[in-house]
């Protein structure tokens, strides 16, 4: 392989698990020092590997390199002799040299502290999820801010402001104390659970890069659950929800990038494996009394798995959205509750559901009534899909929702 | 946007079915009713199940068994709801599933005080 192809590769995989290293040993006021020390490591191996070749180990290289950089870092940094040396010195062993451990299991627990610290409800959630592509998935400023549709003066500018604030709220790196453990990640979780989103959402015409950010998330939570102090029921029915997700990710896009509704999607696309990945999880996830939003998502995505349109999977999946939405609002939740309404009580009865919502600006609660008027009354159907045409804001929505308005014209 | 409690009542508090997880089960027709009113964001809190176990305290030390004694009706349970006025939440009430096994629903305003 050459190093063009390798070097990114590497630093995918290895840009975070010496940064979160790094880290630790810095505090969190040091994130951006941390940063550079990666960073510039992978400067030198862009350099040296050119005109030398790949050496034989191109991790460990890294690694080596990393620890020497930090080191004369260390050495010639005033503010680190002064202040943040001397503690360093004083919790390793006898000598003057930091022990700077990449060992896999210290990367581990650097990693799950360092997304303790990075969840951190006092910053944004776009900050947190910035944060986290950039430390715990080893994302370049370049891929975040193509990941968010924006240029890379408005992620700098972000992710900027939220250190600074984990700076000020002097967050530590550490794990939580056992019995904090369930409280404390429930921030962890929504940032999980938003990054998966980013992803499965996106309107990012970056197919690859979209599908990135929800597998990013899933090994993120896939080592929380690895861990036996985090690996609680909530942690594994988000789990069990992302592969349900995961296991569509083939059928709902067409080979130039559309969308395919699920209803239209062919099932021999879905990945089994991944159902049985997510089901597994889902009763792991039923230990214990505790049931969060994410086993009711769990739940309601375990049944868009299973066969098309029996009476019973609509009929569970309203009862679990009107259990979620008794749980938390969401506008997702309440307009999926009605579709699913209408499945089990016919259009009317849901049309008439649909109108007490409230969500009249959203383009998804107009394709939702075009759904319901299509065969009861398609001149409304139209009406609405035309609505949710204006109010979308990405071309894939819109070509969908002009191909059901074309259909219907042809019936009218 | 104000917060309205709904009290329920009816002769018979009926037999209580718990899940196998302990949660209550409560019927679809409830489920359903209360589910529309979350999906237009305006269910505070589901509130409360009362249980068939009571006592009514009087003064003097007289204590009688079960809410039961004097009233024909008693209260089932109560949600707290939100909504733009008293008649809003009054129309949400038409549809409550106690209505059709012969009970009432009493919505009440929630005083706003200043603490």
């Amino acid at each position: 392989m050459q190093e063009k192809e390798l070097i990114p590769q590497l630093y995918r995989t290895e840009f975070r698990k010496i940064a979160a290293v790094l880290c630790r040993l810095f505090g969190i006021e040091h994130i951006t020092i941390a940063e550079d020390i990666v960073s510039d490591t992978f400067l030198l191996a862009a350099e040296t590997w050119g005109l030398k070749g790949i050496p034989p180990n191109p991790a460990a290289w890294l690694y080596t390199v990393a620890k020497n950089k930090t080191k004369d870092f260390l050495k010639r940094n005033t503010l680190f002799n002064e202040k943040i040396s001397p503690e360093v010195q004083y919790t390793t062993t006898q000598s003057f040299e930091p022990d700077i451990d990449l060992s896999s299991s210290n990367i581990r627990d650097s990693q799950l502290q360092m997304m303790f610290a990075i969840c951190y409800p006092g910053i944004p959630p776009e900050s947190q999820i910035g944060l986290s592509l950039r430390i715990l998935c080893g994302f370049s400023i370049d891929e975040i801010a193509d990941a968010f549709l924006t240029n890379k003066e408005t992620i700098n500018k972000r992710l900027y402001r939220a250190k600074e604030k984990l700076k000020q709220d002097a967050i530590k790196i550490e794990m939580p104390p056992e019995t904090q453990i369930s409280k404390r990640i429930e921030n962890v979780l929504t940032t999980l659970y938003l990054l998966f989103n980013e992803g499965y959402y996106s309107s990012n015409r970056n197919t690859v890069l979209t599908k990135d950010l929800c597998l990013e998330a899933m090994r993120l939570t896939h080592m929380l659950s690895e861990n036996e102090s985090t690996n609680l029921p909530e942690v594994n029915a988000l789990l069990a929800l992302m592969c349900f997700h995961a296991s569509r990710f083939d059928a709902r896009l067409s080979p130039d990038g559309e969308l395919i509704l699920y209803d239209e999607q062919d099932i021999l696309l879905w990945n089994n494996e991944l159902i049985k990945q997510g089901q597994y999880y889902l009763n792991m996830a039923a230990r214990g009394n505790n049931l969060s939003k994410y086993h009711l998502e769990a739940a309601i995505a375990y049944w868009h798995t299973a066969e098309r349109d029996s009476p019973e999977k609509w009929e569970k999946v309203l009862s679990l959205y009107n259990r979620l939405l008794m749980t938390e609002y969401s506008p997702i939740a309440a307009l999926n509750r009605t579709y699913a309404l209408a499945k089990v009580y016919g259009n009317e009865a849901a049309i008439i559901e649909a109108e007490k919502l409230g969500l009249d600006q959203s383009h998804l609660y107009h394709s939702l009534l075009g759904e319901l008027y299509t065969g009861v009354d398609n001149k409304q159907a139209v009406a609405h899909f035309g609505t949710a045409s204006k109010l979308t804001k990405t071309s894939a929505d819109k070509k969908v929702i002009l191909k059901k308005i074309a259909g219907l014209k042809q019936k009218l | 946007m104000k917060e309205f409690v709904m009290i329920y009542r009816g002769e018979s508090l009926g037999e209580i079915k718990l899940n196998p997880d302990g949660t209550l089960a409560i019927s679809k027709e409830w489920e359903n009713w209360m589910g529309g009113i979350a999906a237009q964001n305006k269910l505070v809190s589901g509130g409360m199940r009362l249980g068939n176990e009571g006592r009514t305290i009087k003064p003097g030390n007289v204590i009688t068994d079960g809410p039961y004694a004097e009233i024909k009706e008693i209260i089932g349970g109560l949600s707290i709801f939100r909504g733009e006025s008293i008649e809003e939440v009054t129309e949400m009430a038409k549809s409550c599933p106690v209505l059709k096994f012969g009970g009432n629903v009493e919505v009440r305003d929630v005083m706003q005080l200043n603490n």
